[in-house]
């Protein structure tokens, strides 16, 4: 007993800090994990930005020349517009068809939720790989369902493969259907967490449900609207799989975003030195859309 | 001292929030409500479901049937011979076991790993403690695509290149799933710590026998989210991987894409063999992954 008191005495709730073995112990393998596959190619990325390393043998520093000639490379311009217009169409639908199946399976007006919600979330499982396969094989310009119904229905068939426009186009909608899946749930955490009375107030108001909606839910969760347009910006901004396995980026090279860029300079033509460049202009714009948003963010909440 | 009379924080995690219904709100319009928003859910789900279900009963048609018009969305002679082949051939089957090898192993790591730094992230209050929080925090900021090239010198250097370890390991360290356990052990009440130290119990013991059992849940929400993402990599394995007998199921369907003229046949089988596990894992444990409370710093 007098051994429980001196100990409850000699620690005061909030003096936790005289344990250091212990969570040092606990950390140990991320933090070596952290400082080998991190830190370490972070560094070394930098610096290899700054050479005409190839892989492989000596290099030597070329100061800022991958950066000004990534300026002058169209082939990067190509890839950093398009990857930016994929972003600007893929995360507005997905918002929104996303914020839409919450909504809905939300309601208690709809039936069948618990099973729609299912089918919803299934897209999310597929590999990007096989979200690819798969739509290629729905878009494909001669055997496609979608061309067929198209056809069917008095419509001519849809170059959806050799139009870089609509390539593009079919890419966004894949991505969307995948996509809707993780969204929504985060939608439909947030949509619950909204207080009933709030509504309850607004109804007696006489609020309707397109009202409420604008007046009450989107301000409710407009925290889980920002990690939702936040985390599908830096999703869209590296996208590759998808692209790789619908069309190849194509027709032609016109559909290479940054990441297959970057890929192919630094694996296929070897320069390495040039692709890290590339990664850090791309690693720039991701915190520039992260820092960005948070300020938004910031100014949505406070005002 | 026993901890069972202790108040078991173990709901606290995604079973709560499953649980946790919407209380109905006060009925209005009835019927007239129910239709169109009844409607448009199930044409939404259907549009959804649509893919899929044509992805899957086109890849129960034989080859020759693939692109016969009219089309039809029922197989006339439902085969299984596009799914054989796709085992047989190309090494699928090899591609198989290495992908549930390399998913199985690096599960077990990143859930492992996970709680021990959530653990510490959560109940100890050293200043180095919330720098490394800071650390992995940043790993969110640089997602791994940014870093291909340098990260692949150094998996290199370690001399990993083309072995499972070079794919397994740089995995391993998620910021997600740090975070989730950060959440869940702050959730469990310090008091619960502290009488297991006054009763004499060692740091590590309390973490071991105590912690670990406790946060159960957050571990199989964990464990089937980080198999889901090694199961569907592809950009590092492909890098990492040059020997053809250690390819994963990604490489082995995305190498069929490739090649010069595409065999649907075999294509559709093997990639409907693919989703096989994720489904089966999602259908069986959907009430942890449809709860899983997955809103902090998301990143595979």
């Amino acid at each position: 007993m007098t051994k429980r008191a001196s100990a409850v005495s000699a620690s005061p709730p909030r003096r936790r800090s005289k344990y250091t073995l212990a969570p040092l112990v606990l950390i140990a393998a991320n933090v070596v994990l952290f400082s080998l596959f991190f830190v370490w190619p972070a560094v070394i990325g930098l610096v290899y930005s700054f050479t005409n390393y190839t892989g492989v043998g000596v290099f030597q520093f070329v100061g800022l020349d991958n950066y000004h000639n990534l300026f002058g490379d169209s082939a990067f311009y190509d890839a950093l517009s398009r990857t930016l217009l994929y972003a600007v169409l893929f995360v507005p639908l997905n918002f929104a068809v996303s914020l839409l199946t919450a909504n809905l399976l939300v309601s208690k007006h709809a039936k069948g939720a618990s099973v729609a919600r299912v089918v919803f979330f299934i897209p999310w499982l597929l590999s990007p790989i096989v979200v690819g396969v798969l739509w290629r094989w729905l878009f494909g310009e001669n055997f496609g369902l979608v061309n067929y119904v198209i056809e069917k229905l008095g419509g001519s068939a849809v170059p959806w493969q050799s139009n870089a426009d609509l390539s593009l186009l079919v890419v966004v909608m894949a991505a969307s259907w995948a996509w809707t899946g993780f969204s929504m749930l985060l939608f439909i955490a947030a949509i619950k967490n909204v207080p009933v009375s709030y509504y309850e107030a607004a109804s007696l108001d006489g609020a309707g449900p397109w009202r409420q909606f604008i007046s009450i839910t989107l301000p409710s969760i407009a925290p889980t609207s920002f990690i939702v347009i936040l985390l599908n910006t830096i999703n869209a901004m590296k996208e590759y799989p998808v692209f790789v396995a619908l069309n190849n980026g194509g027709p032609g090279t016109s559909n290479n975003l940054l990441v297959q860029y970057i890929y192919e300079t630094g694996f296929k033509r070897g320069q390495i030195g040039y692709a890290s460049a590339a990664s850090f202009v791309l690693m720039l714009i991701l915190m520039a859309v992260a820092i960005i948003q948070l300020i938004v963010n910031r100014r949505v909440e406070n005002r | 001292m026993t901890t069972t009379d202790m108040p078991r924080p173990v709901d606290a995690g995604p079973a709560r929030a499953v649980s946790k219904k919407r209380p109905r709100r006060a009925t209005s319009g009835g019927l007239r409500r129910a239709v169109p928003a009844t409607t448009l859910l199930w044409v939404l789900a259907c549009l959804y479901g649509l893919p899929v279900l044509w992805f899957i009963l086109s890849s129960l048609k034989p080859a020759s049937d693939l692109f016969s018009y009219p089309l039809t969305l029922v197989p006339h002679n439902p085969t299984l011979s596009g799914y054989l082949t796709a085992w047989r051939s190309a090494n699928f089957s090899q591609y198989f076991v290495n992908t549930a090898i390399v998913c199985v192993i690096t599960t077990i790591l990143t859930v492992g790993v996970s709680c021990c730094t959530g653990y510490a992230l959560a109940k100890y209050d050293n200043k180095w403690l919330k720098v490394f929080f800071i650390c992995i925090l940043a790993t969110t900021m640089l997602p791994s695509e940014v870093m291909l090239a340098p990260e692949f010198l150094v998996v290199r250097n370690l001399g990993l290149y083309n072995s499972f370890a070079g794919i397994i390991l740089p995995a391993v360290l998620t910021a997600t799933g740090c975070f989730m356990f950060r959440q869940f052990f702050l959730t469990v009440p310090d008091e619960l710590v502290e009488a297991a130290r006054i009763d004499g119990a060692r740091e590590l013991s309390i973490f071991l026998r105590i912690m670990v059992p406790l946060s159960r849940p957050i571990m199989l929400t964990l464990a089937i989210l980080s198999f889901q993402w090694r199961w569907n990599d592809y950009i590092w394995p492909l890098l990492m991987l040059n020997d053809p007998n250690k390819f994963t199921v990604q490489i082995g369907i995305q190498s069929i894409v490739g090649a010069q003229n595409i065999n649907w046949s075999v294509l559709l089988g093997a990639s409907v063999i693919s989703m096989i596990p994720l489904i089966a894992i999602f259908l069986v444990f959907q009430r942890y992954v449809m709860g899983a409370d997955i809103n902090a710093g998301l990143k595979d």
